[in-house]
């Protein structure tokens, strides 16, 4: 009952964002020099013609009508047409989720798989063999920049091992050194967090405690300790994952992937407002969403954030 | 039924191989016997415990009281094998418990023993509960880890023990949070946990400090309701001399790491013996000293570095001679169950 309490409270503050972003992101695209009836008539074309587009696109209408047709296109998931192809946006933004959406949820798992077991071990087992390589492998992952790490991946496992394709996609076979790549460098945060964390739990009074009542020492660690040092690993996860999903831009560039940090950097360098505007929405909402599930978790996982 | 002691010294010779019969024999659960301890810092050793000798017995709540920094949580955190070591080190000493040398068992099975024989009460329940563990659960692990309980024969088993110590034992509780539960109540639960493997000795380390007065009294006089029903002993651990009054059969003073004196209750407050035993009773503030000065004995407790050389006591004791500072002093039984550690006592320190 608490919990659905919770979890609607959590649900309007889930559509308060998405509202202010749609909100700051009209305002932000009108107010940034550019004029995109100019973009799609071209440099030479008549007033007349401009003014044409300029009506095609709505913006000849009060800049109050437009925010409100804005808004409501935003709840109906319309918006609108790309300048240079003429397909709808979320048309374009829905053939390339796919991509990112499984490129980001493989990274993540590999990250995760890598980091939580490797932070516990760290933490429990403080400055042994797994320790100094648990560090010295985040220390190394933080510090790579993942375009070269991709790049390193490539030329080892598919030119010189030739055990993966060097481009292309369609299958998960394609993904896998990108998902390395980008995973890497979200495990190297998570294994020093989870560190950390299970390093601050094991000190605690409740794990004396749970000690005293003659619990085994792996009782005492891996459900005691594990379960309270898990909750800041479970929100910092789902910010990676967030971030992950806004598409990885340098990761898809390297790996020539279309996916949407792709699609949304060329729209960039064409001036497509109505693919940007729609991207930038698009992807708020998913990370919003993204952060809506990691706080109903976070709420499972951890009781006292219930009450607030 | 205890037997005499005159009997009790020849049984004692009769069974050093079996110590077992030994404590039968005292009707000692618990006996810490020369107990030393110290801790390796980086600057040098801590003398932490200076040879304790405590003992509980069957259905006896033995107070143990000092300032803080006598060593009185080592005393416990040492007899529930909880001593991290190093930094800590147990020089010597045995712990018995029912005649068994906690100290020789391998960590197995002492860990068997933890919960099971000898339970623990802290003092900061909200600190000591695991806050994202179910109630229910907290408890009932203990139950199916020790005594081998079925899942739904602990449920039934936490049901009755939370009622036991006041706390509505329905299933919709078992299956809450520690945060929902007032401090009082945590405590509860945290005696709960304690008793629940029916273990012979508790021990309760400033069970009631946390909590505000009314609810002192509460825990206190659940503490005594237990100990009557299931017949443990308590060892009771407390800086507060008024609290361990109100609860002791047996009191000892603890300072510097080391027993200075004890006795039965009404002994150690009516006739104390040792000058910080007497000091101490003094500065027990009560209404009929109201209007005057409270007593405080001038210094501190000195820390576990730089104990003095003699008796640890001699810097703050206004009776101290030369003496003082170059022997310790040895302990003495000066009537029956009365120990103290002082040069004093019978030259200066006549009973006024």
């Amino acid at each position: 009952m608490k919990l659905l309490i919770f979890a609607s409270r959590r649900l309007g503050r889930l559509i308060l964002t998405i509202f202010l972003i749609s909100t700051i992101v009209f305002f932000v695209i009108r107010i940034i020099p550019g004029d995109p009836a100019l973009v799609v008539a071209g440099m030479d074309a008549t007033p007349e013609a401009i003014a044409a587009i300029r009506a095609e696109l709505g913006m000849d209408q009060p800049i109050a009508a437009q925010y409100v047709q804005w808004l409501w296109n935003v709840v109906r998931f319309d918006f609108g047409q790309s300048l240079i192809s003429g397909q709808r946006v979320i048309t374009l933004v829905f053939q390339r989720f796919p991509l990112t959406l499984s490129l980001a949820i493989l990274g993540i798992l590999i990250s995760i798989v890598i980091a939580i077991p490797l932070g516990v071990i760290s933490a429990v087992k403080r400055w042994s063999a797994w320790d100094y390589t648990g560090m010295a492998f985040s220390q190394l992952g933080m510090a790579i920049p993942s375009f070269w790490l991709g790049i390193m991946l490539l030329l080892i496992f598919a030119v010189k091992i030739p055990i993966f394709p060097l481009f292309g996609s369609g299958s998960i076979v394609h993904l896998i050194l990108p998902a390395v790549s980008l995973g890497i460098a979200r495990a190297a945060i998570i294994l020093r967090l989870t560190r950390a964390s299970m390093i601050e739990e094991l000190s605690k009074e409740y794990v004396i405690t749970a000690r005293a009542k003659g619990l085994t020492e792996r009782m005492v660690k891996y459900k005691h300790a594990l379960k309270n040092a898990l909750l800041p690993v479970v929100t910092i996860t789902g910010i990676q994952l967030g971030y992950m999903l806004g598409g990885a831009i340098i990761t898809e560039q390297v790996f020539s992937l279309p996916g949407l940090g792709r699609l949304f950097l060329t729209g960039i360098y064409q001036r497509d407002f109505p693919l940007i505007q729609g991207g930038v929405v698009f992807v708020a909402i998913i990370f919003s969403l993204i952060n809506f599930i990691v706080d109903i978790l976070y709420s499972v996982l951890n009781p006292r954030i219930r009450i607030e | 039924m205890k037997f005499e002691p005159g009997m009790n010294g020849e049984a004692r010779n009769n069974s050093n191989k079996n110590t077992n019969a030994d404590a039968g024999n005292n009707g000692e659960l618990l006996a810490v016997q020369d107990l030393d301890v110290s801790f390796e810092l980086q600057r040098g050793a801590a003398r932490a415990l200076r040879g304790i000798d405590l003992s509980v017995r069957s259905g006896e709540i033995h107070g143990l009281v000092g300032e803080s920094g006598s060593g009185k949580t080592v005393t416990s955190t040492c007899i529930m094998g909880l001593l991290p070591t190093p930094p800590a080190r147990i020089n010597g000493g045995r712990i018995l418990c029912r005649g068994t040398d906690l100290l020789a068992l391998p960590e197995a099975e002492r860990r068997k023993t933890r919960g099971r024989e000898i339970a623990m009460v802290f003092q900061e329940p909200a600190k000591y509960l695991n806050p994202s563990l179910k109630i229910g659960e907290q408890i009932t692990e203990m139950l199916c880890l020790h005594l081998g309980m079925e899942r739904s024969e602990a449920i039934e088993r936490a049901v009755e023990l939370f009622e036991l110590v006041g706390l509505p034992g329905s299933k919709r509780f078992l299956s809450g949070y520690p945060h929902e539960l007032s401090g009082g109540m945590k405590q509860r639960m945290m005696i709960a946990m304690a008793i629940c493997c029916d273990p012979s000795i508790l021990i309760a380390d400033e069970p009631t400090t946390a909590l505000d007065v009314t609810l002192q009294l509460q825990i206190l006089k659940l503490i005594l309701q237990l100990r009557d029903r299931f017949s443990m002993g308590v060892l009771f651990i407390s800086h507060d001399l008024a609290v361990v009054h109100e609860i002791s059969d047996r009191v000892s003073v603890i300072y510097a790491g080391k027993i200075v004196e004890s006795a039965v209750r009404e002994r150690l407050f009516n006739e104390p013996l040792h000058p910080y035993t007497r000091l101490l009773l003094l500065s027990i503030p009560d209404a009929g000293k109201r209007g005057r000065r409270l007593e405080v004995i001038p210094g501190r407790v000195p820390d576990a570095e730089h104990i003095p050389e003699g008796c640890a006591f001699h810097p703050r004791c206004p009776l101290a001679e030369k003496i003082c500072s170059r022997e310790i002093p040895p302990t003495v039984e000066h009537s029956e169950g009365h120990t103290a550690a002082c040069h004093m006592i019978g030259k200066k320190w006549i009973d006024s």
